[in-house]
Order: C-alpha cells, then structure tokens, then sequence
C-alpha cells in the first residue's frame, strides 16, 4: 500500500459570523467576511496527522478546490503537518455551482492519481451541511466506507471504524482502500502554530485543474433563491386549557 | 514652542482614592468568600503552578530586522515604507508583521472620513492600484440637537470639522488593501497571531516579541494540545496596537514613557452598518451632531456617513468621552436612543442593521503623547495617540507616524550576518525628533486646546466658544496649553451621588438590545481559555466597584462581557465575566475606577469578525 492518505479541505465562512443574504437573493454575503477551515475538515487534518506521527502511514496530501483563497486553508492544513497540498483550480463563477458531486468525482480522481490508500474528510461542511461528498467519493471509487467517525483505528489491510449513529456507536471492520468522515468526537485538532505556519510556506502547493482529472464540472442544480429563515413570530399566552382548544381549532390544527 | 500650561477653565472634579477605600497595589491575602475569577498566568505566574511541572516552555525563535505589532493603518504604512526603502537601496530587510485578528482588516473600526495626505505621500498611485477610497465627501452637515430639534451650525472652511477633499472609507477594507500592498512588496504578514509579551536584551533593551500560547484550559492548566507561542526577534520593533495597547501599557511602565505627558484621556466610538432604503440614501453626505441625548457636560456626539459603494450604505455611530461622571451612563443605549431623533430616524427606517461594533479612541492630543522611543522599540499610530479630536481623524497621522519610523529605522538597521544577532535593540531617537518636525506636530498643536476646552462650566457650548474664537480665528496660535482633567478613570461619581438614566426600550427596527448587537459584529473566542479580562484582586469588582460605583462595567462594555450576578446561595453578588463576548475595544482597562482590570491579550484570531467597519 501506498502509505498515502489524501484529505480534503473546505474553506468556509467562519461559523460565529452572522450570515446576510445578498440583496439579488442568489446566495450569501462572502465578500471581506471571515473565513475559515471547516471545523470537521480540520478534525480530517488531526486524524490523518496522527496516523503519519504514529508511523502507520507515510504521506498526508491535503487537497481543496475552489478559487484562489483556499490556498489559505491548504497552508492551515501544512502547518498542521501535511506534507503537501494540491490546489484543485475552480474560477470564482464555477465555484458558486461546485457542489457534492463535482468534488467528489475531483476527489476520486485525484486519489486513483495519487494512490491513495485513505480519504479522510469531514462529514459535512457547515455551510452546505450536504453530507454527501465522503459517501459519493466512496460510491464513485466502489470503495467502503466509514462515516460519522469517533474512532479510527488503522491496521494492515483493513480499518476498524467506530461510527455515531442514532441508536449509539457501531464498530465496523472495513477494507482498505477506504474513505473515512470525520464527527466532532474523533479528535481535538491542534492548533496551527506560526512556527509551523513558516515552515508550511515551504511546502508545496500543485495547481490542478479539474479538466485534467476529467472532471466536468457543470452543475445539474440550479439555485433560484435564497431566503432568511422566516422571524420567529411572538406566541400568543392562553389562560385556559379551553382557550388553548379554541385556538388551535382556529388555527385548524384539530 | 514650550507655552504655558494653565488649569482648564474649571477645577476638574477629583476622588481622592485615599478617601474611598485602600487602592489594591497588590493581591489580598486570602479573602476566601471572593470566588476565584482570574486564571491568566499573567496573574497566577507558571513557574509557580504545580500543574505546569514538567510542562516544556523552551520557544522556537526567529530573527528578522524589523517586527511590527499590529497590522493597522500606522503598522502597515511602516512595513509599506520600510519594503519600499529596501528596494530603493537594493537591499533585504526582513519585515514581520504579527496581527491578533484572523484576517488583516477583521479588528478595524473607524468611522471613517479618511484625509487621503499621508495615502497620497506613501503610495501616489493608489487609485491605479484599486484603493477603496470610493466616496469623496460632497456635503458637510453639523447640527446640534435638542431632544426634539435641531439647530444646524454652519460648516465654514476653516473650521476642523470641514470635510472638503476627504473620502469617507471603510476602514477595515483599506486596511486590508495595505495588507495586499504590503505582502506584494515582501512583507510577511502574520494574521491570528497575537504578540502576548514584549522581549528583553541582557541590556534591558528591547529583543522583539513573543506569540501568544495556545492550549491552555480555562482553569489556567495546560491541555493536550498546549503549545509555547513563538519568538520574533528583531532590530528594532514598532509597537502599533492601536488606542491602548496591552504590550504599550506595559512599555510605559517599564522605561517611564510617560513622566512628562498628561495622561492619556479616551472616548468610546460605538458603530453600526446599515443598509438603507434607496430614496434616504445621499452618496458622500458627512453629518455630525453634539447634544442630546448627552447632557452638556458629557463631550461626545455621533457621525452618520453615506457611502458610496453600489449598495446603499450608512455608517453610523456615537462617541462618548470616557471622561463622563455618572456611573449610570451607558454608552451603547445613549446610542440607540441617539437613532431616534427625528433628524436621525428617517434615514434609517426601512433600513436593516448589517454590522456592529465598537472601540476606545484617544482624545487626549499632543498634551498626551509619551516619549515615543526607548531601546529596542518605538511607538506608533493610536498606541501613543496622533488623533486630531476636534476633526476626529486619526487614520492620516497614524499612518505618517508608522511612515516616519520607517524612515528613521532604515538607515540605522545593519545587514545581520548568517547566524548573527543583535545583542542590543536600537534607540533611534530620530523618530521623534521627525515627527516634532513634521505636519503631524503642527496640525496637532493648532487644535490642542479644543477638547480641554470642554471643561468649563458651560461644557460643550463653552467649547464651541472657544473652539469658534481661538481655533477658527487664531488657528490655535494662542500661547497657552490647557491641561485635561486627569485619568479617565478618576472621574466616575460614587453611584449615591448621581441619578439613574431612564433609557427607552429598544424597539428592535432602530433601536436593538446590546446581545442581539455583540452577534452581529461576529466576535468569538476559543471559549476553554482563561478569561482575557484579568483582575489585579478578584474581590476588588464586589466590594468596591459595585458597592460604590454600582458595577459601571455593566454599562460601558459595549459587548456585555461583564454581568453582577446573585451568587449561588443568593446571598450576595459576584461578578461574571463572558470573555468570549469581548470585541477588543479597551474601554474596561481605561474607565475601570479601580483599574483592576488588565486586558491581555487572548489566544490569536479571537476576537470580532468586522468586514469592512
């Protein structure tokens, strides 16, 4: 096996701020607002991070798509110790229409390139909350998967997955080749410190473009409005049970 | 020239802290009913903390010429000229820039009407270069209001307040584009980093900085993923944190800056963003406004700019000089209710509030700056305090300030050999002496009087008085300096004395509670840390500023970071402190009657998130 695991990354808008919706209705506001690594990307980083200190695996490739800031967010990713990064180039405009799909059909390309042995991701970004890409990429490849994880544990030929499910955790023996998601519970990420953040400059950074993994990009989603969440509307008190039922009778709720 | 100092037309009011109870100089003894609050190192040292046994604290360092602390206007202007120097002479010089924020631009707020001399003197082309300056001032409005009128005050040229040939801007997006022409130019840009501690030389000269720690709990123990921040060393470090800097602070204490300055004295500058229906919008209108709602003793006003940038936007905000006397006072609701003025409200009904923010600013002028460099540093920008109050502009001066360093620093840095350092920070004197002789000095002379003017019986009018009289008739050629009144944080009447302020609920389409606004201006920090708002003495809060001041901290943090709250067996009362809540603003360190407050500095990229404020 290679000993290469490859990651992805995203870089998406910081989630303390307070997102606006832009005055064309056609997405968010993304201009000057502060971004950051998704924090379930950033848990991948750890994940993989540890692996290759562990010396269970040789070589971390942190990968993004998307416009020229995302270099920003590989760099995060070097200076928490991946070796190397690849900037999967997508222009501005084609960015607003990349979703699930289009990334993973990047991701398993580029790890057929690579030889990957692993694909760590997070489970889901905070601005898409999609949840797809880790499950497509593993379809696309016809490789297993483990998603939701809270524990990995890495061994010769296969990987035992502690998953979060609805009903509590399920442990699971899968082969690898494999694509793994990253929960909240598998690690605490450690921080990118400016030593390291130095020395990230170093590291190399590809330029790919999708049309050279033989990628399409074009979306068959379109997007035709984005709204705020309606305002709460205030609750009405009701000083009986009687009046309670009188109301909800109104309303046509029974 | 020297001029004569001469006490402010009325004796300024002064508590004699002797006669109010003992000043804490150091940490009481045991006082074991006062919960423990405080768990910053800087308060409860390591090297006494069983927990940090064992725990290595070597750090990596690095040397490079020249380290600027803060990615602001003046350092920014320092580390543009200083890269601009270097390609001149065809030579390298390292320039590191640490920046506590996680974007360059995301700690800026100003209002701003932005005088372009020193843009046009550091970088002649900044049009061609896509400088955001987008909206040139067209109309100049000053009125003051009464509670329901306004009487508008004419604004001839002459007057500070004239904004002919300025552009109103947003500065954290100016600041941002300096970011790029500086990185464009070499300089390394450090964004999330936080320089927590100055560097000293054997000498006692200054060595540089060191980052902020990382991974320690909130509890002040060491976590997993703790981590030593890292040294910069440097030649020389230019120290622009801007109005009231934490490392300043110390600065001034350590080599005695300021024995032979006044104090500094401050406001708090509250701003908001709105986006405004299209037929209220008016593209390059200035409006200022003193009066109501302060009462005429209270110095302070607001500012309302129409930008000029495709959207229909407002930038809009208050001032209150953090000289104010009653304890009840509360900065940000004397905001909110400013927007209901019937010359004010219009121009926002309809309108949707988009970003919130707030931060001190100086107001103490020339009388206030201290000595401006010491071995091994130099201060720049709002750090020392180049603000012209009466224009209320800082953002030209801060910038020539970071300038002239760089031009003082060049010729002094020595090419470092491979493995060589310096033993010793340069002192360049220098500096000083070219800022003295530069336009910065004579425009602050000619208005040095207008702010200490306010303190006279009739307060805000007495000033506009003397500010028509000396400053638009005499140019501020008058032989006299009046002094300020002494620390700001003096000033604050026992609670007893004064009469609680009836503010007006906030209705939420003008007007709008103070959490609802922290969330706005995206600030966050990494909530497992120790409070960044440290105490000298935890029990200081309890038994002195809420017993006598009744807990102001409530009423100026324009973030709501500081809560008395019943203790849990209800029987008494015990100060909360929501770091996390905290937007940088200082106002705690400065106005705090007990200054028991010590703002550090928290872990980096903490902090708000302002886009373009």
């Amino acid at each position: 096996m290679s000993g290469r695991v490859l990651v992805g990354v995203k870089r998406v808008i910081d989630y303390a701020v307070k997102i606006r919706v832009k005055p064309d209705h056609s997405g968010v506001v993304t201009e000057g607002v502060k971004h950051s690594m998704n924090p379930f990307c950033e848990i991948a980083v750890e994940e993989a991070v540890k692996m290759k200190e562990k010396k269970l695996i040789k070589e971390v490739v942190a990968v993004s798509c998307g416009p020229q800031q995302v270099q920003e967010t590989i760099r995060t990713a070097l200076a928490m110790g991946a070796d190397r990064g690849i900037h999967v180039e997508v222009s501005a405009k084609e960015y607003e229409s990349l979703g699930p799909l289009q990334v993973s059909k990047i991701l398993a390309a580029l790890a057929k390139k690579e030889e990957a042995q692993l694909i760590i991701l997070g489970k889901q970004a905070i601005d898409g909350d999609c949840n797809q890409t880790g499950q497509m990429t593993a379809a696309l490849l016809d490789w297993p998967q483990g998603t939701f994880a809270s524990e990995v544990t890495l061994e010769a030929g296969h990987v035992k997955v502690v998953r979060e499910i609805d009903g509590g955790l399920e442990t699971i023996k899968i082969n690898t080749p494999a694509v793994l998601t990253a929960d909240l519970r598998l690690n605490t990420p450690r921080y990118a410190t400016l030593p390291n953040i130095m020395k990230a400059k170093k590291k190399k950074i590809a330029n790919v473009k999708p049309a050279d993994l033989g990628v399409e990009l074009a979306s068959k989603l379109q997007v035709l409005r984005v709204d705020e969440p309606p305002q709460r509307e205030a609750g009405v008190k009701v000083e009986s049970v009687d009046d309670l039922v009188g109301k909800l009778k109104e309303a046509g709720r029974i | 020239f020297p001029g004569r100092c001469v006490r402010a037309l009325r004796r300024c009011p002064r508590l004699d802290p002797g006669a109010l109870g003992v000043r804490p100089t150091a940490r009481r003894w045991a006082s074991s009913d006062a919960p423990k609050i405080t768990t910053h190192y800087s308060i409860h040292p390591r090297d006494q903390d069983p927990r940090w046994e064992g725990t290595e604290m070597e750090r990596f360092a690095d040397q490079a010429d020249v380290v600027v602390v803060g990615a602001g206007p003046a350092g920014l202007s320092a580390a543009i000229r200083l890269k601009q120097l270097a390609l001149a002479e065809e030579r390298e010089v390292r320039v590191c820039v640490v920046e506590k924020a996680s974007q360059i631009g995301a700690h800026t707020l100003s209002g701003a009407c932005l005088e372009p001399s020193a843009l046009n003197e550091l970088l002649p082309d900044w049009k061609e270069r896509g400088a955001p300056l987008h909206t040139p001032v067209t109309e100049d409005i000053f009125s003051i209001l009464t509670e329901k009128h306004r009487i508008p005050v004419p604004m001839l040229p002459g007057l500070p307040m004239n904004n002919h040939g300025n552009y109103i801007v947003r500065l954290g997006n100016l600041v941002r584009w300096l970011g790029e022409q500086a990185e464009e130019l070499g300089v390394e840009l450090y964004p999330g980093y936080a320089a927590a501690e100055v560097l000293f030389h054997e000498d006692g000269s200054v060595k540089g900085i060191a980052t902020n720690d990382v991974g320690i709990a909130k509890d002040g123990s060491p976590k997993d993923t703790f981590e030593r921040g890292m040294e910069l060393h440097a030649q020389v470090t230019l120290f622009g944190e801007g109005c009231h800097g934490h490392l300043a602070k110390q600065l001034y204490r350590h080599f005695n800056l300021r024995q032979n300055c006044e104090p500094q004295t401050y406001a708090i500058g509250l701003k908001e963003v709105w986006v405004v229906r299209p037929e209220k919008w008016r593209p390059g209108r200035v409006e200022h406004s003193v009066g109501w709602p302060l009462n005429r003793n209270t110095y302070g006003g607001s500012f309302l700019y129409h930008l000029n940038e495709g959207e229909p936007l407002v930038a809009l905000g208050f001032v209150v000089g953090l000289d104010y006397s009653n304890p009840y006072l509360s900065p940000f609701r004397e905001f909110q209710r400013w927007k209901h003025h019937p010359f004010v409200a219009p121009t926002l009904e309809g309108g949707e509030r988009i970003g919130y923010g707030a931060r001190a600013l100086n107001e103490g002028g020339v009388q206030s700056i201290p000595e401006l460099t010491f071995p091994g540093g130099i201060l720049i920008g709002c750090s020392p305090g180049f603000m012209n109050v009466p224009k209320i502009k800082g953002t030209h001066t801060a910038m020539k300030s970071g300038m002239l360093a760089a031009e003082a620093v060049f010729p002094r840095l020595a090419v470092l050999e491979e493995d060589s350092a310096p033993s010793a920070g340069l002192h360049v004197p220098e500096y000083a002496e070219s800022l003295k002789a530069s336009w910065v000095w004579k425009e602050l002379h000619a208005v040095r009087n207008i702010r200490p003017s306010f303190h006279n019986y009739l307060g805000l009018y007495g000033g506009m008085v003397y500010t028509g009289i000396f400053y638009w008739i005499l140019r501020g050629k008058e032989p006299w300096t009046l002094k300020h009144c002494g620390l700001d944080s003096d000033q604050l009447k026992p609670a007893k004395e004064c009469t609680p302020i009836e503010y007006p609920r906030p209705d939420g389409k003008l007007s709008f509670d103070l959490l609802s606004s922290v969330a706005l201006s995206g600030t966050n920090h990494e909530g497992d840390q120790p409070a960044h708002l440290t105490l000298r003495d935890d029990s200081v809060p309890v038994e002195r500023n809420l017993a006598i001041y009744d807990g102001p901290e409530q009423r100026f943090c324009p973030a709501g970071v500081y809560e008395y709250v019943p203790t849990d067996d209800g029987a008494g009362m015990r100060l909360q402190i929501n770091a996390q809540n905290c937007v940088h603003c200082k106002t705690c360190d400065i106005k705090d009657p007990s200054q028991n407050i010590n703002w550090v500095v928290p872990e980096g990229s903490g902090g708000p998130a302002y886009n373009g404020m």
